[in-house]
């Protein structure tokens, strides 16, 4: 089986720096690839988009960051709206747009169920990020993304196919709408940041008349009756669950100190992270 | 050799390169003259004529030459005729009038220039990657970066990446695990773009006059930022420049004012204290003194705990990578985010720190970009009063005995009286971390939570966006007790312990600290010796003329608009070499010298980072200021406020040399030691200057030759390329590549000190009652009270809780017990305020470098935490709170008027919970203004969001500004404006 090529997204090491956004409108605003790529326009395009997540309200709070570019589908429905063969899989399994085949072909744009095309108004051309194929092609050993990224986020991988599946599963790699079945070659890593919600909270203890943080406070995290998760306190008496499914209904959280006492708290989860407040222990 | 014979070589030499090099040919067809070369007693000499691009010499002398070169004597002529050349023996020679030259000074300097380029003719630059692509190098404020050029366009811009034969990085080995950084440089957004600014649509390409400005008529100064502007020749504006020099100077000394932004494109050369200097010197002008501006709080205020003077009042950093990764057990992150503005040469470091596991508390009332990459613990205080949170820590600290006894003991002062302080036994109020709370609204038990943790772990307090000082809190009107509070914590833990000191993991790489090459504060060839570094180490490893101003007048920038507008100005000096410098006055007029009668501005816009800027539009329409000349790269908004426009180029436009993050000695000593390997990167000319744009050193040039200083400014016909070599040879380089290799490869990495020859840890030495042995040579010898290398640079030689040089002024808000005060900016102080209830935070930002990225045509402007653009216009973002913006009907891109009684500023909203509810967040990072009525007093769509900050001084008796923490309103934009600048504080 050929080699094909795959990058890997880490969402949890992205930090927004935008240096795969700006490398790659370096590397095309201006200059002009035949067999790649007409020029980018020098304003607003965005091959590679970092997507802003934030998770939680005030004074729980994260945020993150996805970029998100051509997934280079092996079944992308770009290629079957595409008119005249003017988008193409390559043998290494990147897609081109052809620049000239795919003049005035604005339903390749629509067709990206990811927003990853842009329309170059000024060209006529429907225009994504194709991989650094040229560079590729001249011998680079990576792209730009990778290059440019100082906390590598990007990791591309020319690969067999079944040894990417091995590779996904390991490190518990997801796709872009895989309910598409489009079947991307970009694969992301720590997804639930963006797609999960989690459930923080404080907790306190009286100390002869004194608010103190609870710290090493046990933390049960039930629903209808289950335990889902366990953790501790830290030192700020706070503490944080992880990867719960949004709108997933109620929840309790129990809270148990040997030395303190007790609370529990119950809430329900919407769409959005929460931070249940402060639960205060008692014997 | 034989005079004689030198002067025949010379000319066989010039017929060679005509004919090997058309572009010579080229050059000797550009004019014709007459160069004699003899010898004082006219006994001997020969003659070279060059017309219509040939060549005619004879021997002896010529009737009527355009100039002379005369030497003294024949024994001066032939050493210094004689290659190699040495180059103290030609500065020698010039200084003391062995060699003079009589005649055209501007066709002196051609025939210089046209000699030396037979030299640097024969060099070969770059290396070719295939394709006819050309890799070259060059040097941003981002890092250093490959530039790749195909028919002489930039392809694209990429950071370093090292090869097989750059030399090894070093390696950390800490709590059984071994850490070496990646073998490349890192880039900064400002840098990543540099492409997309070079061929901005908002290039000046030509010089250019407003259409309504007459010289010698009717000037029209009150249209300035209004009238169109025309293009005019090179000729037209350089004698108009001229012109206005003569009648400034016939003024008296200091009649011609120039100003610079902080920061220039990257290199040596280039920069303001640089080529700048030279000219200016040899001209003379008033300057700009410039106040510490991102380091208001520790100049001002922790220096006088410590010392430190030389670095700005911020603690040594050296070896502190190292120490923290093997020893500590926390890291404090307060009012630090060090992922902001210079790079990601320390973000994995700061990974290595998570990967070890050791917790981190992030201090910032904004999630900062540090905080939200690392995670951790976050407190977020209502800015301004963070001091309250430390006091209440040092309250906590002394009732449970977690601070360090013995170091207070033995190496501090004064811990009495700041106890008694702190337990309220001399005001009445313990400073307790419920007493804190009331100031700060962080809760009392997580107070109490982080002193326990702080006092009983082995703590690196990373202050400021450094952690060794810097941005942040510091520069707010609490931004004094702010910096001296953090050095009291760190005193009260025993800075310089193992695994206690203060840093982020940004400065303090094992680097080679002794490898010489010069940063940009030493000055290059100004020949500067007082307002740099210059003399320290590059005026003696690269011999040059020594220039002085004459002038003795400086103007504080922070009050340049009330100079102008109001006739004087006064302020207190940033003098490094000693505490007690910050003490002494100046200002305008100084007696004697004249009024301003121009202004020669150079470099980037001021509106987007002076405070209370709407002061400075208005000073560009005083009667006051008769003439304008802005030598700029880019149209940006302060760009039109001026009489006459020069056109320089960009970096890639022209030669430079410089090295990653090495400013030089006389601010941030060592300040490389952010970077994981020193680079070194010659500065290539990539690719011609677009349109008539000239480089910096030659649009000076230019102007010099026509008064005459041509030959004295660019010391005999150096052009930049011969600068850059000397640069070269006078730096530790030399000694491990050659000229020819460099030229090449572009680059050369330093390689790092061996393990056990690493520099000793911070601090370490004052700790453990040794005599300095960091590699700074601060403080000055005369600076020790004991011993020279025994203790600090204060009263006492140790630190101070309340310092001595403090109670020898008097200053209110700089007791010598830095008690909390609330700030100025206070609605309870002053009622006109109740209107304004919002915190503004104007930190510096993120993807440009100041204003620099900021442009228009700039790939910048497509960053939607930069600016967002809503109908064709792109605006800054502002960050405001989830609540606040519910509470006004505002969501995401939502256009959003910020304003108060100084300025009103149109931004984008950014809807987020990563502020503290009450504040508002917006980078002072606008290059733009565009005043939607009458400039300067209506409101600004361009982001100028430092029109909303305070023009008062940090405190009474310090020239430090303070822009964080103003009182605003913000609403929806209606597109109305009605808003009018009132007066205010």
């Amino acid at each position: 089986m050929a080699k094909k090529w795959n990058m890997i997204v880490d969402i949890e090491r992205c930090d927004n720096c935008r240096n795969c956004f700006l490398a790659t409108k370096d590397e095309h605003i201006g200059n002009e690839f035949p067999g790649y790529s007409a020029p980018q326009p020098d304003r607003g395009h965005s091959w590679v988009d970092v997507r802003r997540h934030e998770r939680g309200a005030w004074p729980a709070v994260e945020a993150h960051f996805m970029p998100v570019m051509c997934n280079h589908c092996d079944d992308a429905p770009c290629m079957k709206a595409a008119k005249d063969g003017a988008v193409t899989k390559r043998a290494d399994g990147i897609v081109i747009i052809d620049p000239v085949k795919s003049k005035g072909q604005k339903e390749i744009v629509d067709a990206c169920p990811y927003g990853a095309i842009y329309w170059n108004e000024e060209e006529q051309v429907p225009q994504a990020w194709f991989f650094d194929a040229h560079l590729l092609d001249q011998g680079w050993d990576k792209t730009r993304v990778e290059q440019a990224c100082p906390t590598n986020v990007f990791r591309s991988l020319k690969v067999e196919d079944k040894e990417m599946q091995r590779i996904a599963e390991e490190e518990d790699l997801e796709v872009l709408k895989p309910e598409l079945d489009s079947r991307p070659r970009v694969y992301y890593k720590n997804m639930h940041l963006m797609t999960t919600c989690f459930v923080a909270g404080s907790v306190v203890v009286d100390v002869d008349g004194v608010e103190e943080c609870a710290a090493g406070a046990e933390v049960v995290l039930m629903q209808d009756g289950q335990e889902l998760a366990r953790t501790e306190t830290d030192t700020f008496g706070d503490f944080r669950f992880d990867k719960l499914a949004g709108n997933s209904g109620g929840y309790r959280v129990e809270v148990s100190s040997e030395s303190s006492g007790s609370a529990s708290a119950a809430f329900d989860l919407t769409e959005e992270s929460l931070h249940i407040g402060v639960l205060a222990l008692s014997a | 050799m034989r005079f004689s014979l030198i002067l025949w070589g010379m000319v066989q030499a010039m017929r060679l390169t005509r004919l090997q090099y058309s572009e010579f040919r080229e050059r000797l067809k550009e004019r014709n003259l007459t160069a004699q070369f003899k010898l004082q007693d006219n006994s001997q000499g020969r003659w070279v004529r060059i017309e219509n691009g040939r060549i005619r010499s004879g021997k002896g002398l010529h009737d009527n030459p355009d100039f002379s070169v005369i030497f003294k004597n024949r024994a001066i002529a032939e050493e210094f005729l004689t290659p190699p050349f040495d180059q103290l023996v030609r500065i020698d020679a010039a200084k003391n009038f062995k060699l003079t030259v009589e005649g055209s000074d501007e066709a002196s300097v051609w025939f210089m220039i046209t000699l030396n380029r037979m030299q640097s003719i024969r060099w070969k630059i770059g290396t070719p990657v295939g394709d006819g692509v050309v890799r070259y190098t060059n040097g941003t404020n981002g890092g250093p970066i490959f530039v790749y050029v195909k028919e002489g366009k930039i392809v694209r811009i990429t950071p370093v990446d090292f090869d097989k034969d750059d030399a090894p990085s070093w390696t950390i080995k800490a709590r059984g695990k071994e850490f070496t950084p990646p073998r490349r440089t890192t880039l900064a957004a400002h840098g990543l773009c540099q492409k997309s600014m070079v061929y901005s649509k908002n290039r000046i390409l030509h010089p250019m006059k407003r259409v309504d400005f007459d010289p010698d008529g009717e000037r029209n100064i009150q249209n300035r930022g209004k009238s169109e502007f025309v293009r005019i020749s090179w000729d037209e504006a350089l004698d108009i420049v001229v012109k206005e020099i003569k009648r400034s100077k016939a003024h008296g000394p200091g009649a011609v004012l120039v100003t610079h932004g902080s920061h220039h494109q990257w290199g040596n050369l280039g920069h303001y204290l640089s080529a700048f200097n030279r000219f200016w010197n040899l001209l003379g002008c008033s300057k700009l003194h410039n106040n510490p501006d991102s380091w208001e709080g520790w100049y001002w205020g922790a220096m006088h705990h410590w010392g430190n003077s030389l670095r700005l009042g911020t603690p040594e950093f050296y070896g502190t990578v190292e120490d923290c990764l093997k020893e500590a057990e926390l890291m404090v992150f307060w009012s630090s985010d060090p992922d902001a503005s210079y790079g990601y040469e320390g973000t994995v470091r700061r990974e290595w720190a998570k990967e070890l596991g050791i917790p981190m508390v992030h201090i910032d009332p904004f999630l900062n970009h540090t905080a939200a990459h690392l995670g951790g613990k976050w407190i977020s205080p209502k800015p301004g009063t963070d001091s309250a949170m430390a006091q209440a820590l040092c309250y906590v600290w002394i009732t449970e005995d977690l601070y360090d006894r013995e170091f207070v003991e033995k190496r501090t002062t004064g811990f009495d009286e700041w106890k008694a302080y702190i337990l309220g036994e001399s005001d009445g109020t313990p400073k307790t971390p419920e007493w804190q709370e009331a100031e700060t609204r962080v809760p009392a038990r997580e107070v109490r939570a982080l002193a326990r943790q702080w006092g009983s772990k082995k703590t690196y307090l990373g202050a400021g966006g450094w952690g060794c000082g810097l941005g942040g809190a510091g520069r707010g009107p609490m931004g004094v007790q702010w910096a001296r509070m953090m050095t009291i914590l760190g005193a009260m833990q025993g800075f310089g312990r193992a695994g206690v000191n203060f840093g982020n993991l940004q400065f303090g790489a094992p680097l080679d600290f002794s490898f010489y090459f010069p940063g940009y504060a030493e000055g290059s060839m100004s020949g500067e010796l007082t307002y740099s570094a210059n003399a320290a180490n590059n005026y003696q490893r690269m011999p040059h003329v020594v220039t002085m101003n004459s002038s003795r007048q400086n103007i504080p920038k922070i009050r340049l608009p009330e100079a102008i507008m109001e006739g004087s100005a006064m302020g207190f000096l940033t003098d490094v070499s000693s505490v007690r410098g910050q003490f002494l006055r100046y200002g305008y007029p100084a007696p004697g010298h004249a009024r301003i009668q121009m202004m020669y501005k150079y470099g980037s816009p001021n509106f987007g980072t002076m405070v209370d800027s709407n002061r400075w539009v208005q000073m560009y329409q005083s009667e006051n200021l008769p003439f304008v000349v802005n030598q700029s790269i880019w149209w940006e908004g302060e760009t039109p406020y001026a009489d006459v426009i020069l056109p320089a180029c960009t970096v890639f436009e022209r030669w430079d040399i410089g090295e990653y993050y090495n400013v030089g000695a006389g601010y941030v000593h060592h300040m490389f030691s952010m970077v994981n390997h020193r680079v070194v990167s010659l500065q290539h000319k990539c690719i011609e200057p677009l349109g008539e744009s000239k480089s910096d050193y030659d649009i000076f040039l230019a102007v010099i030759e026509r008064l005459g200083l041509g030959a004295m400014y660019s010391e005999g016909g150096n052009t930049e390329l011969d600068w850059c070599k000397r640069v070269f040879d006078s730096s530790d380089v030399a000694k491990h590549t050659t000229w020819k290799e460099f030229l090449k490869k572009g680059y050369f990495v330093v390689p790092p000190d061996p393990e056990d020859a690493r520099a000793p840890t911070a601090n370490r030495w004052y700790y453990e009652g040794r005599k300095k042995d960091t590699p700074e040579p601060y403080p000055l010898p005369a600076d020790y009270v004991g011993e020279f290398g025994e203790g600090l640079q204060t009263t006492s030689g140790k630190f101070e809780f309340l310092p001595g040089t403090l109670s020898q002024i008097d200053d209110p808000a700089r007791p010598p017990l830095n008690k909390y005060q609330k700030s100025y900016e206070n609605a309870e102080a002053e009622p006109a305020l109740a209107d304004f209830p919002l915190q503004l935070l104007t930190p510096h930002t993120r993807y440009p470098f100041h204003i620099m990225g900021d442009d228009e045509g700039c790939t910048l402007q497509d960053i939607r935490e930069h600016r967002v653009t809503v109908n064709g216009h792109s605006y800054l973002v502002a960050r405001v709170n989830r609540q606040d913006a519910e509470a006004r009907g505002v969501e995401d891109d939502d256009l959003i008027r910020l304003w108060n009684l100084r300025g009103s500023v149109v931004c984008a909203a950014q809807v987020t919970d990563r502020l503290r509810p009450g504040v508002v967040s917006a980078c002072t990072g606008s290059a733009q203004y565009r005043p939607v009525g009458e400039p300067g007093n209506s409101t600004d769509l361009g982001g100028c969001v430092n029109m909303l900050n305070p023009k008062k001084t940090i405190t009474e008796q310090a020239s430090g500004m303070a822009p964080n923490t103003s009182l605003i309103q913000f609403e929806k934009w209606t597109g109305v404006d009605t808003w009018q600048r009132a007066e205010a504080a």
